[in-house]
């Protein structure tokens, strides 16, 4: 017996002395932060500035809503490929209606005020999110493919609504009673930009959807163990949908403020941005895998991507050796993750 | 610990020459212990047989002679000279060749390209296909089977893709030949093949170490027999020396008393009754694994339902518990049928399962144990929108004092916990639902003596209180200490029904168990 006592004491040691990487593997998101920001204060003197910081928020704003429904999707151990294509098409939608819709047959054409634009975009990101989660949870089409296919879909959709072209007036008229729409992308609350507000309202819901509801635990168990969970009660399929809808709607929330922002609505936008979406879920220390992941770990990957590739305008790096950039710290974070992960299992 | 200070040369017979030797080998996964100090020898041309229960240590054993795992302690000597294997090649190369109980062809491939397979002959910068024949066929010769080698290994019976398990072996010139329960998917005849091809290959002067659960068969063989229990070796002794008792007496130990089933508690009403379940084979296979199968459980009553693999245990709970689709029949919970509820509206009315494979269908490994306890109940913490957070830990905590777990608190990860308290938290997370009927599948399967105690013991006091268990197990040793009741399964149906005070042969025989002649 002895001989087992002191085996165990070692490992005990080894953990502790393991701590203060762990520290380091817990933070890094906040700490890669804090360097970036200090890099890049000491490159340019326009970099620290509370003007600068909100407009790179605002920039954040956008990925960040979509890396919030990314996260809850990945937490199922799924991906949503489909979300930068929801996120055009949401603009193209609320375009759409700001527009007017003609009804020929009573011989009017109908202006929404934009109150009831942005419920119907929403709802429509819903459904496109409700398409992915039921052909995932009930037809078993694997998610990355039943996304990826969403994609093109959406994609053609939007070019089709347009004919490839873009909407202009977004800004509305005031004898016609819609006016408002660019409040979203350019008015300040207490000096912050409503977008940048949306984001910290929704990333705090999801926050307390995650730790304090029975449907966030039932999602930390179905991505973690899904046939454990299902054996426990929860309704794992149920889970599935929702996220996917939920992703959904931060598409659609996320195309509606990146709309507003640029006063346009083009079929285009949102290109490739499901991909930095998922890599601010992973620079944040979420699990592909499933079952591992916070929303303030999802917050900071956001931060740190948005604030790492303004930087490199700012400092007038080419936007060729962004894409290095990005690319790097991606790969990095998932190295760590894997360290990470690795060493819990053994622990 | 005494026993194991046994001088494995003591226990050697007159003549016999040791090629390979384990000494105060041992093995942890983090906090538990595989193997504490195991010494025995394995001598030439003679077969070595390692004897245990379910997570007694043998495939740890196995696998760290076999170089896929590296022991934490003691040494490995092979002919009298310390080695440490840098991985399972590297054993191969020395001679040290593993059949898995799985095994590990590629069905796709010809029996030639599997025996070949990441040593192909090659002259003149290909493959030489002929010559791989040639020596297959010869090996296939030396085998005395009749097997083509450009046959698929799809195409062959399982009992042959183990001979071809065997050939690959063999043409690697292994002197030292693991074989991990060989025999568990073989018929009869198959098995008398296997045998003959054992003798032979002693007479080669190959040197064999075998695991089974089929005591009585091994028996057949054993030349030297090593008994595991809990990770510690209890005995090592030559055939000529010992007998089955001797076995099982060291495997189970003699002192411990696994208990008897719970007495004095009045029996209540029909708590679950299942009435003409059918439940199809997955695909389109067209047979039933469970077939009409009618069984009910009284409150307060254990009934065991020993059954071999495939006998249908397995997915006559699942389909209970609402994992599987019944095909015809009724589940009545207290008088009201379920089938057609999700799982989680049975776990609400009371009926809960303890599933078979912990670490598949038991623990979210992501979480910690405090999260797992609670699960399966979390709907009932929730106040408004929010989970209550001290309800959760009050639970948390009656949950681990109930069921005796050892962790360092809810907030521990899973991991860090021992096979047998990790199989407590799945019990805990399904007792924290207020069950009235509770299904275990093969609960006891890889947890040591101690925890399966313990496990009888939470099952016993349910019992007391009223639960109505319905508790599924290969071991027929296990139906005496827990049972009221013992119903042998046997492909789908219900073969024999027995009171606590029936004998193990008999409980075999109704379920098909076949002792090799």
């Amino acid at each position: 017996m002895a001989e087992t006592k002191s085996m165990s004491n070692n490992s005990q040691g080894k953990a502790r002395k393991f701590d203060l990487g762990e520290l380091f593997l817990e933070g890094r998101a906040f700490l890669a932060l804090i360097v970036i920001i200090a890099v890049f204060s000491f490159l340019s003197p326009n970099y620290f500035s509370v003007s600068n910081f909100l407009i790179m928020a605002s920039h954040v704003a956008i990925y960040g809503l979509l890396a919030i429904g990314m996260l809850l999707v990945v937490l199922n151990g799924g991906i949503d490929l489909s979300v930068g294509s929801v996120l055009g098409l949401s603009g193209i939608i609320a375009g759409y209606l700001m527009q007017g819709v003609e009804l020929k047959s009573l011989g009017v054409i109908l202006f929404e005020p934009v109150w009831v634009v942005a419920l119907l975009t929403c709802v429509a990101g819903a459904l496109l999110g409700a398409v992915n989660g039921v052909l995932i949870a009930y037809l078993r089409v694997p998610a990355f493919v039943a996304t990826l296919g969403v994609m093109y879909v959406a994609r053609g959709v939007a070019l089709l609504i347009t004919n490839g072209l873009t909407f202009n007036a977004l800004a509305g008229k005031p004898e016609l009673g819609n006016t408002g729409f660019d409040w979203l992308g350019f008015n300040h609350l207490f000096g912050v930009p409503i977008g940048v507000l949306v984001l910290a309202v929704l990333a705090i819901l999801t926050g307390l959807l995650l730790s304090r509801t029975a449907f966030g635990r039932w999602l930390y168990a179905s991505g973690g163990n899904m046939r454990a969970a299902e054996l426990s009660g929860v309704p794992v399929k149920r889970v599935q949908i929702s996220v996917y809808v939920l992703s959904g709607i931060c598409a659609a929330i996320a195309g509606l403020v990146l709309s507003s922002q640029l006063t346009s609505a083009g079929p285009t936008a949102g290109t490739t941005y499901e991909l930095t979406a998922i890599a601010a879920v992973v620079v944040g220390g979420a699990a592909l895998t499933g079952g591992r992941g916070t929303v303030r770990g999802t917050m900071l990957g956001a931060f740190v991507i948005g604030f790492l590739s303004d930087g490199l305008v700012i400092i007038g790096v080419s936007s060729y050796w962004q894409t290095v950039f990005t690319g790097a710290v991606i790969v990095l974070a998932v190295l760590l993750n894997s360290i990470q992960y690795r060493g819990r299992k053994t622990a | 610990m005494a026993r194991a200070a046994i001088s494995s040369s003591a226990s050697s017979e007159p003549g016999d020459v040791v090629v390979l030797e384990a000494r105060h080998v041992s093995k942890s996964f983090g906090n538990i212990h595989a193997l504490k100090g195991v010494n025995f020898a394995v001598h030439k041309g003679k077969v070595t047989t390692l004897f245990g229960e379910n997570g007694a240590g043998k495939s740890t054993l196995m696998k760290i002679l076999s170089g896929i795992i590296k022991p934490s302690g003691g040494e490995i000597l092979l002919d009298g000279a310390a080695v440490t294997f840098s991985s399972s090649t590297d054993a191969r190369n020395r001679g040290i060749s593993i059949i898995h109980q799985e095994l590990s062809l590629a069905p796709n491939l010809s029996v030639r390209d599997n025996i070949f397979m990441g040593r192909e002959i090659i002259s003149n910068g290909q493959v030489d296909f002929a010559e791989e024949e040639r020596q297959a066929a010869s090996l296939m010769q030396e085998l005395q089977q009749s097997i083509d080698p450009l046959t698929k290994v799809e195409d062959l019976r399982l009992g042959q893709q183990q001979i071809v398990e065997i050939a690959r072996a063999l043409s690697v010139n292994s002197r030292i030949l693991i074989m991990d329960e060989p025999t568990s998917a073989l018929s009869a005849t198959e098995v008398e093949v296997l045998f003959k091809v054992v003798h032979d290959l002693k007479a080669k002067g190959v040197s064999i170490v075998y695991i089974s659960h089929h005591l009585e068969e091994a028996l057949l063989i054993t030349d030297y027999a090593v008994v595991l229990r809990d990770g510690t070796m209890t005995a090592y002794a030559p055939r000529k020396s010992i007998d089955l008792e001797w076995i099982v007496r060291n495997m189970v130990g003699e002192n411990y008393d696994l208990g008897s089933p719970p007495e004095g508690h009045e029996m209540g009403s029909v708590a679950l009754a299942i009435e003409d379940l059918t439940v199809p084979a997955k695909g389109a296979a067209g047979f039933n694994v469970v077939d009409h199968l009618s069984l009910s459980v009284k409150a307060g009553e254990i009934v065991c339902i020993y059954g071999l693999m495939g006998a249908g245990r397995t997915e006559m709970l699942e389909c209970v518990a609402g994992r599987l689709k019944s095909s015809g029949g009724r589940v009545l919970l207290e008088g009201q049928d379920v089938i057609g509820l999700s799982i989680g509206e049975r776990i609400a009315r009371g009926l809960s399962l303890v599933p078979e494979d912990r670490q598949r269908d038991g623990l979210v490994q992501t979480m910690s144990v405090g999260q797992n306890l609670s699960l399966a109940s979390i709907r009932a913490f929730v106040r408004g929108l929010f989970v209550s957070n001290g309800d959760e830990q009050a639970l948390i905590g009656k949950s681990i004092k109930q069921v005796h777990i050892k962790t360092s608190g809810g907030k521990a990860a899973i991991g860090s916990l021992s096979g047998g308290n990790q199989q407590k938290v799945v019990i805990g997370k399904m007792m924290a639902t207020n069950p009235k009927v509770l299904l275990l599948d093969e609960p006891s399967r890889g947890i040591d003596v101690g925890a399966k105690g313990e496990v009888f013991k939470l099952l016993a006091e349910g019992a007391k209180r009223g639960l109505a268990v319905i508790y599924s197990t290969s071991e027929v040793g296990e139906c005496f200490s827990v049972a009221h009741r013992i119903v042998v399964l046997r492909r789908g149906r219900i073969s024999a029904e027995f009171t606590a005070n029936t004998t193990k042969e008999k409980i075999m025989a109704a379920s098909g168990e076949s002792k090799a002649a």
